[in-house]
C-alpha cells in the first residue's frame, strides 16, 4: 500500500515536471523562431485531423465492445405483458438513434479529418441552402412523427383503467421499507387516512375501532393531550422556557388532530369496517400470482419514494398526501424466468425505491416472487388467519 | 494611473486598485471576475464528483483521499457516510448546474463578448452588472460554506424535492443546510436577473452602426435568447424557494400534506409535492438550455472563424435557438411521467419534448456542413467545438428515449438519465466553455494560452469524458437507479447484475479521475499564460467580428474614438469576392457586391 502510493506521488510529480519543461522548450523554442502560438503548423493540424479518425474508431468500438460484453440493453427480459410492448418500443428507438449516432459521427469526424486545411486551398463559401435545411427539417420531423405515434399509442395502453378483476394490492412506503397490503376476499382495500397511524395500526387503516383507538391514544395516551397538561403543570418536569413551549405547540397540534379525529368519527359508516378487516398486510415479500391483473396503488407516510419494479418495466412515485396507481400482470413465474434467462439460482424479481429518500435510500427493497396459481392459492390460505382483524383487533367482534 | 482615455462620450473614474480589479464596473473585468468564480466552483464540484465516484468504484473501503478532504466526521475511517454521499452529489450538481455553467458561463462571456462584439463602450448599466457579480459571488461562498456545516450540507439532490427537503428529520442536510443552498440560490436568482436584464437592454439599446439584429454574431443571439429565458423562468424558481422556505420555518403547507416523520404526526394538509416540482421544473427544463445555447453560440462563432467557411444557415441557426427557446417553456412535465401526473397530461408533454428534436437536429446538420469543404485550422477551441457536436449528438439521441413516456417508466431516475445530462448539457456545455476560454483568452488577457497544452487537455477530457458516460449508458439501461450509496440490494436480486454494476463503476472512476488530472493541464496552462503567455496580436484568429478590432490592453470604452460602422453579417469567411479569406464586418461593400 505504501509503495503504491509512493509510486502515484512519483507520476504526479514527475508529470508536473514533465509538463513544466515542455512549456519551457516551447516558450523558447518560439522565442527563437519566432514562431506565434496562433500559427497552427500544418503538422499539428494533420496530427489533430489524423487523431479525429482514430477517435471515431475507438468511439465505435468501445461503444461496439460495450454492447457486445454487456449486451444489447443490459436488462433482462420483460417479466410483464405490457413490459414486452416497452421492451418492443425500447429496440425500435434504440435502432434508430443508434442509426443517427453512427451517421452524424461518421460525417462530424470524417470531415474533421478531411477537411483539414492544406496549404493553398481555401474554404468552400457556402452560406445556406434552403433545399438542404428543409430535407433535414423534414427527416427527423417525419422519424419522429413515428416514434410519437406508437409511443403515446403504448402510453396510453399501459396507463389505462385496469379491469374490474384486477386484483388490488396496495404498497405502503416509508424510510426505509415497503409494506403491501392485499385487498382480503373482497377485493377491496379498506379506507385509510394517516391520523389514524398508532403502533399496532401502522398502515393507518380505518374502522370505527381504530378510530376510536386513535382518539383514545391522543387525548390520554403516553403522550396524549392529557398526559402533556399534566407535564406542563408539574414544576419539576418542566423546567426550561423552551421546554414550556414544545410542550404547549404539541398540544396545540394534538387537540387539531383530535377535533378532526371526531369529525370523522361522525361521518364515518362502520359498513365500510369490513373493506379493512379482511386486508391481509405483508412485509419484506411481495407475492404475485402469475397471469393476473394487479391494480396497485401507492401510499407514503414521510417523504416521496418510487415504487421501481424493473423486471416489471413498471415504476410509480409514492407521494405523501395522495394515492398513485400503476397497472401490469406479470407473465412469468420466478421459477420459469429463472430457467428460462440462466440466472442464478438465488435470483429473485426485484422491488427498489428509485426516488431519493434519505441516508438509507439504496437499502430500501422488496423481494418479489411470482408463483403460480397453485401456489399462490396455497400461500393465500395460509395467510386466512392473518388478516388485519385477526392480526391486530383479534378482541374485537 | 488616472489616464483619460480618448473619452469625449464616456465619464472615466479614478482608477483605485478597488475599483479596477474588485468593485468594477468594466464588463471586461468583470467578465474575468466571473471565469474565476467560475473555476473555483467548477473545481470544487469535480472534486467532489471524484470523492463520491471512490465510494461507487470502492463501496465500503477505506480511502485515504476521502478522509484527507471529508475528515472524521463524514468520512470515518476513509469510509463516506450515507448522509454525506448524497450531500456530495447533491452539492456536485448545485455548483456544476447553477454556478459554473449558469452563472460562470453566462456571466464570462455574455459580459465579454455582447459589448464587444455590438459595438458598444460598455454594457448598459455598469452598477447592476457589478452588483450581479457581486450577489453571485455572495451566493458561491454560501454554497461553498454551506459544505462545511456541522449537520452537513443539503441532501436532497441538486432539484431539493420536498419533502425530504422540508423537514429537517428526514435527513441531516434538511436542517441548516437547506435553508443555506436556498438562501443562495435566491440570491443567485437575483444576480441572474440583474445579469440578464442587462444583457437584454444592451442587445437592444447600444448596437453599434449597421449593427442589424440579422448582423449580430450568432455568440449575441445566442446570450439575448439565453437572457430572456432566464428572466422568464428563473421569478418561478424563486417563488418555488421561497414557498419551501415558507413551510420549512413559518409552517405552511403548500408541499406538505398527511405526513409523519419521526414518530411525529404533522398536522400540514392540502398540500402538494408535486405542486414543487412542477415550479421547479418550469425553471428546471429552460434551465437546461440556460446552459446550453450560449455553448452553441460561442461554437457557432469559433467554428466558422476556424474552417474559414461562413456559418451555414445563418437564419436557420437563429431560428432553431428561438425555437428551442420557445418550446423549451413547455416541456417542463416530461420530468414527472411516474409522479402520478395525469397520463394525458404526460401525453401533451411528450409530443412537444420530442418536437425540440427538430431544431436541435438541424444545428447539428448544419454544424456539419460548415465543417465540409472547410479549411479546419485546429486550435485547442476547435478541437472543443468538435467535442461538443459530438457530444450534443450522443446525448442529443438518447433524449429522444426519455421524452418517450412510455420508455420513461424502465429508465426514469436510472444512470441512463444521468449519463443522458451529463453528455448532452454537462460536456456540451463544458466543452462549449473551454472552446470560449482558449479562444477569447487573447481578449481576456492579452497573452495567448499554450496550444500542444491544449491539445492535451482535450484529448484527455473527451476520452476521460466518453469513458465516464458511455458506460454509464449501460449501467442506466440495465436499471440501475441513481443515487445509491452502493449496490449491494442487487445481492438479493441479481448477483450478475451485481457483478456487471461494480465491474463498470470501477472504469468508469477511473476514466474520471483520468479526465480530472487532465483539467489540471487546464488550470496550468491558463494560469501560467495569464503571466507568462506569449503576447496576443490584436487579431489572432484572423476574425471578423467587432472584439478584434479592440486594442490588446483593456481600456474603458473599449474603441479608442468613435466607436466601429458595421457594413456586413460577421461570416464573410473565404468570400469569393475578396482576396483575404476574411473580411472584417468594419470592412465597407465593394462596389458591386451584395450585403448577405
Amino acid at each position: 500500500m505504501m509503495v503504491s502510493k509512493l509510486i502515484i506521488l512519483v507520476v504526479i510529480v514527475l508529470g508536473a515536471i514533465l509538463i513544466a519543461q515542455i512549456m519551457k522548450i516551447q516558450r523558447t523554442l518560439s522565442e527563437i523562431t519566432g514562431r506565434k502560438e496562433e500559427e497552427i503548423s500544418q503538422k499539428n493540424n494533420r496530427l489533430n485531423a489524423n487523431l479525429m479518425l482514430l477517435f471515431m474508431i475507438v468511439l465505435f468500438g468501445g461503444f461496439i465492445y460495450l454492447m457486445q460484453e454487456y449486451g444489447w440493453t443490459g436488462r433482462g427480459s420483460s417479466a410483464s405483458k405490457h413490459g414486452h410492448d416497452l421492451d418492443w418500443l425500447l429496440n425500435l428507438n434504440l435502432i434508430i438513434i443508434l442509426i443517427v449516432f453512427f451517421l452524424t459521427h461518421f460525417f462530424l469526424l470524417y470531415f474533421s479529418f478531411k477537411y483539414v486545411k492544406k496549404p493553398g486551398v481555401k474554404a468552400y463559401f457556402f452560406p445556406h441552402s434552403s433545399k438542404l435545411e428543409m430535407i433535414w427539417t423534414f427527416i427527423p420531423a417525419s422519424a419522429l412523427a413515428v416514434i410519437i405515434i406508437l409511443g403515446l399509442t403504448i402510453w396510453n395502453d399501459v396507463t389505462s383503467e385496469s379491469s374490474a378483476e384486477a386484483i388490488r394490492v396496495e404498497l405502503f412506503s416509508k424510510q426505509f421499507d415497503w409494506t403491501a397490503r392485499y385487498s382480503g376476499k373482497d377485493n377491496k382495500l379498506g379506507k385509510f387516512d394517516y391520523k389514524l397511524t398508532l403502533d399496532n395500526n401502522q398502515l393507518a387503516l380505518m374502522t370505527t375501532n381504530t378510530i376510536d383507538s386513535a382518539i383514545q391514544n391522543m387525548e390520554t395516551g403516553p403522550q396524549g393531550i392529557k398526559t402533556l397538561e399534566a407535564k406542563l403543570k408539574d414544576k419539576n418536569f418542566v423546567t426550561s422556557k423552551e421546554e414550556k413551549q414544545k410542550i404547549k405547540d404539541a398540544i396545540d397540534r394534538k387537540s387539531r388532530l383530535v377535533r378532526l379525529l371526531y369529525q370523522m368519527k361522525n361521518r364515518y359508516d362502520s359498513k365500510m369496517d369490513v373493506m379493512a378487516w379482511d386486508d391481509i398486510i405483508q412485509k419484506d415479500t411481495l407475492y404475485l400470482c402469475v397471469n393476473k391483473e394487479y391494480e396497485m396503488t401507492f401510499r407514503s407516510k414521510d417523504v416521496i419514494h418510487s415504487a421501481y419494479f424493473p423486471d416489471f418495466r413498471v415504476q410509480m412515485n409514492t407521494v405523501p398526501g395522495m394515492t398513485t396507481r400503476f397497472k401490469f400482470t406479470p407473465d412469468i413465474t420466478t421459477k420459469e424466468f429463472i430457467k428460462k434467462n440462466n440466472k442464478p439460482k438465488d435470483f429473485n424479481f426485484s422491488l427498489m425505491c428509485n426516488k431519493i429518500c434519505g441516508g438509507a435510500h439504496y437499502k430500501m427493497k422488496m423481494i418479489v416472487v411470482v408463483l403460480d396459481e397453485k401456489e399462490y392459492n396455497d400461500w393465500m390460505s395460509s395467510k386466512a388467519n392473518a388478516t388485519f382483524k385477526d392480526k391486530y383487533f383479534a378482541k374485537t367482534n | 494611473m488616472a489616464e483619460v482615455i480618448n473619452g469625449e462620450t464616456h465619464g472615466h473614474q479614478e482608477e483605485s486598485f478597488v475599483s479596477k480589479y474588485i468593485f468594477s464596473y468594466d464588463h471586461k473585468m468583470i467578465s474575468k471576475q466571473y471565469l474565476m468564480t467560475a473555476i473555483v466552483t467548477g473545481v470544487t464540484a469535480m472534486i467532489l464528483s471524484i470523492l463520491f465516484r471512490i465510494q461507487l468504484a470502492w463501496p465500503g473501503e477505506s480511502s485515504d483521499f476521502l478522509s484527507l478532504f471529508l475528515g472524521e466526521q463524514w468520512a470515518p475511517g476513509g469510509v463516506l457516510k450515507e448522509d454525506m454521499y448524497l450531500g456530495l452529489v447533491t452539492i456536485h450538481g448545485t455548483l456544476m448546474v447553477f454556478f459554473l455553467l449558469t452563472g460562470g458561463l453566462s456571466g464570462t462571456f455574455s459580459n465579454l463578448l455582447i459589448p464587444l462584439q455590438i459595438g458598444a463602450r460598455d454594457m448598459a448599466s455598469g452598477f447592476l452588472n457589478m452588483l450581479s457579480y457581486w450577489l453571485f459571488f455572495l451566493s458561491s461562498l454560501i454554497m461553498l460554506v454551506s459544505l462545511f456545516i456541522e449537520t452537513g450540507p443539503a441532501m436532497s439532490g441538486w432539484t431539493v424535492y420536498p419533502p425530504l427537503s422540508a423537514l429537517p428529520q428526514s435527513i441531516s442536510g434538511s436542517g441548516m443546510g437547506m435553508t443555506l443552498w436556498l438562501v443562495s440560490m435566491a440570491i443567485f436568482i437575483a444576480s441572474s436577473l440583474l445579469g440578464s436584464l442587462n444583457y437584454i437592454v444592451t442587445v437592444i439599446n447600444l448596437r453599434t452602426q449597421g449593427m442589424s439584429m440579422m448582423r449580430l454574431p450568432l455568440t449575441v443571439w445566442a446570450f439575448f435568447i439565453t437572457a430572456i429565458i432566464g428572466v422568464l423562468s428563473f421569478p418561478v424558481l424563486l417563488s418555488a424557494a421561497l414557498l419551501l422556505l415558507m413551510d420549512r420555518m413559518l409552517g405552511t403547507s403548500f408541499y406538505l400534506s398527511d405526513i409523519i416523520i419521526g414518530g411525529e404526526m404533522l398536522t400540514n394538509h392540502g398540500g402538494s409535492p408535486i405542486l414543487y416540482q412542477h415550479l421547479f421544473w418550469f425553471l428546471g427544463h429552460p434551465e437546461v438550455y440556460i446552459v446550453l445555447i450560449p455553448a452553441l453560440g460561442l461554437s457557432s462563432e469559433i467554428i466558422a472563424t476556424n474552417t474559414r467557411k461562413p456559418i451555414f444557415g445563418y437564419k436557420a441557426m437563429v431560428g432553431s435557438i428561438l425555437a428551442i427557446a420557445f418550446l423549451s417553456f413547455i416541456v417542463w412535465a416530461h420530468h414527472m411521467f411516474v409522479t402520478g401526473m395525469n397520463p394525458f397530461l404526460g401525453s401533451v408533454f411528450v409530443f412537444t419534448t420530442l418536437l425540440i428534436a427538430i431544431p436541435s437536429a438541424v444545428k447539428v446538420f448544419n454544424y456539419i456542413t460548415t465543417l465540409w469543404k472547410g479549411s479546419i485550422i485546429y486550435t485547442p477551441a476547435t478541437l472543443f467545438i468538435i467535442g461538443l457536436v459530438s457530444s450534443f449528438i450522443s446525448g442529443g439521441v438518447t433524449g429522444i428515449i426519455l421524452a418517450d413516456a412510455a420508455l420513461d417508466i424502465m429508465v426514469h431516475d436510472t444512470y441512463f438519465v444521468v449519463a443522458h445530462f451529463h453528455v448532452v448539457m454537462g460536456l456540451s456545455a463544458v466543452f462549449g466553455m473551454f472552446a470560449g476560454v482558449y479562444h477569447w483568452f487573447p481578449k481576456m488577457f492579452g497573452r495567448m494560452m499554450n496550444t500542444t497544452l491544449g491539445y492535451i487537455h482535450f484529448w484527455v477530457t473527451l476520452i476521460g469524458a466518453y469513458g465516464v458516460f458511455f458506460p454509464m449508458h449501460f449501467i442506466g439501461i440495465a436499471g440501475a437507479p441513481r443515487r445509491y450509496y452502493d449496490y449491494s440490494v442487487y445481492g438479493d436480486f441479481d448477483v450478475d447484475q451485481y457483478a456487471m454494476i461494480v465491474d463498470l463503476n470501477v472504469i468508469i472512476t477511473i476514466f474520471a479521475i483520468i479526465a480530472a488530472l487532465g483539467q489540471v493541464v487546464f488550470l496550468y496552462n491558463f494560469f501560467y499564460s495569464i503571466f507568462y503567455g506569449q503576447r496576443a496580436t490584436q487579431n489572432p484568429w484572423k476574425a471578423n467580428s467587432l472584439e478584434w478590432t479592440t486594442p490588446v490592453e483593456h481600456m474603458h470604452g473599449n474603441w479608442p474614438g468613435e466607436l466601429p460602422t458595421v457594413y456586413r453579417w460577421p461570416y464573410d469567411y473565404s468570400n469569393p469576392e475578396h482576396e483575404e479569406d476574411f473580411v472584417p464586418q468594419t470592412v465597407p461593400l465593394k462596389e458591386g457586391e451584395t450585403a448577405h
